[in-house]
């Protein structure tokens, strides 16, 4: 039981690893908050241009879906980021990291907007075309409010998923916060900063998987 | 000129000659890892499912607190945690142990919810009629509610699984030879991203068909409103 805490719970390691966990945390943070709003806006943006129901562009937007959604996220960050230097481009590490998340989200996101744009009733755009709304007017009045009620929980389950996505990142070495828990294993030959990390992320998170879980049963109670 | 050298970078026929068997072989261990995780995963969050039918507050509240946990925490830092921290107390394991059980334990987390949430959308009137012909309570469970349950749980549980055999490549990171370690650890060994463009193109092999499988699938078990 010492040994345990001794390993896991080390107070005096943990004070010395607190300051690399808490820039690890910031940049965590700040992948985040990146990644997930544009990742919602690209989302939106296919699922919208697949309501247009344009023949060909429709089966263009399919295979991009497909395509991104059967990488594992870590091949695609991997790829780009031993790829990019062959074509060329020098890209910094916040943005190889950020550009795989986001060929990867975008297409899950993109996935769950269509699905809640298809599940609103077609007499509703019919019935808004009919009192003089423009198509443009349609859309964000009266069709997407409705989709995105819809399927909000699929959405807030996505993006807990990319936030946990982030830690990817530390694999080519992005100092977010388990690249640096790692760092500060290694460097003091003891467990408790990456059982840290693993508790920060546990105490982040779990007010999310609690309100998936919500309106995840209140969805099933409402049927 | 550009091509050529697009070419000679990324599909490089020398290089991929001597890396696509290691590929095949990553290939065959991602199968083996991801049918393990499915097979352990999808059983012990049935189980939980079941155990928490039967409400028995304490328990039921660990249920709760496990599942919560393994859909909080990222994949990699179980994995992380179960291979780098566990030796420090004489608990080590290979790196295909650790990422097995760590993938195991997330998959059986959602697996729970998603059957549990399959359980509840089964009117308490089944339960009731089955229980009063004299049907046990794991009688009811198993012939009455779970054959109902299931077809709800199916399109969600398909997207779970094919997320957790992606999950697989995270098993890279603690170096199991699946398919990334070969890919990756070829590019550097080579110095051209070639064995890259091979583990991309294995994994599209191995997982397009699925996605699109899963496509039907949720077409298929869509629930009737």
């Amino acid at each position: 039981m010492d040994q345990i805490l001794q390993v896991f719970f080390n107070a005096a390691i943990f004070e010395r690893a607190w300051p690399f966990l808490a820039r690890g945390i910031g940049m965590t943070v700040l992948l985040s908050l990146v990644i997930v709003p544009i990742g919602l806006a690209s989302g939106l943006a296919v699922a919208m241009l697949y309501h247009l129901h344009h023949r060909w562009l429709n089966r263009l937007l399919m295979a991009y879906v497909d395509f991104f959604r059967a990488f594992p996220p870590l091949v695609l960050l991997l790829f780009i980021y031993g790829g990019l230097p062959f074509l060329g481009i020098d890209l910094p590490l916040f943005g190889t990291v950020a550009l795989a998340f986001l060929l990867n989200t975008s297409s899950y996101y993109g996935e769950i907007f269509r699905a809640g744009l298809e599940s609103v009733p077609a007499g509703q755009a019919e019935a808004a075309r009919s009192t003089g709304l423009s198509r443009g007017q349609t859309m964000l009045w009266v069709i997407l409010p409705q989709a995105t009620r819809n399927v909000l929980p699929d959405l807030i389950s996505n993006t807990l998923e990319v936030i946990k996505l982030t830690t990817l990142a530390s694999v080519i070495g992005f100092t977010e916060l388990l690249n640096n828990a790692r760092n500060a294993q290694a460097l003091t030959y003891n467990a408790t900063p990456v059982v840290a990390a693993a508790l920060i992320y546990l105490i982040m998170l779990w007010p999310l998987v609690r309100l998936v879980s919500r309106l995840e049963h209140k969805s099933i109670m409402v049927r | 000129m550009e091509l050529q050298r697009l070419a000679f970078s990324f599909f490089n026929g020398e290089v991929a000659s001597r890396y696509w068997l290691d590929i095949v072989h990553g290939m065959w261990v991602t199968t083996y890892l991801a049918a393990a995780v499915i097979a352990t995963g999808l059983g012990l969050g049935l189980a939980l499912a079941m155990v928490r039918s039967f409400q028995f507050r304490p328990v039921n509240v660990l249920i709760v607190i496990f599942a919560d946990a393994f859909r909080a925490l990222p994949a990699l830092v179980v994995i992380i945690v179960l291979f780098f921290a566990f030796p420090y107390v004489d608990l080590a394991m290979s790196a295909f142990t650790a990422t097995w059980l760590a993938l195991s334990l997330v998959l059986a987390a959602f697996a729970e919810e998603i059957f549990w949430a399959g359980i509840l959308s089964v009117p308490k009137g089944q339960t009731e009629a089955a229980r009063s012909t004299g049907m046990s309570r794991l009688q009811t469970l198993t012939y009455v509610i779970l054959p109902q349950a299931v077809r709800l749980t199916i399109p969600p549980l398909t997207n779970r699984m094919i997320a957790i055999t992606k999950g697989t490549a995270l098993g890279s990171v603690v170096a199991v030879h699946e398919i990334i370690y070969y890919a990756s650890s070829g590019a550097s060994e080579a110095g051209n991203p070639t064995p890259l463009t091979l583990g991309a193109l294995a994994y599209l092999v191995l997982f397009l068909p699925v996605v699109m499988a899963s496509r039907w699938i949720e077409t298929r078990f869509a629930w009737k409103r």
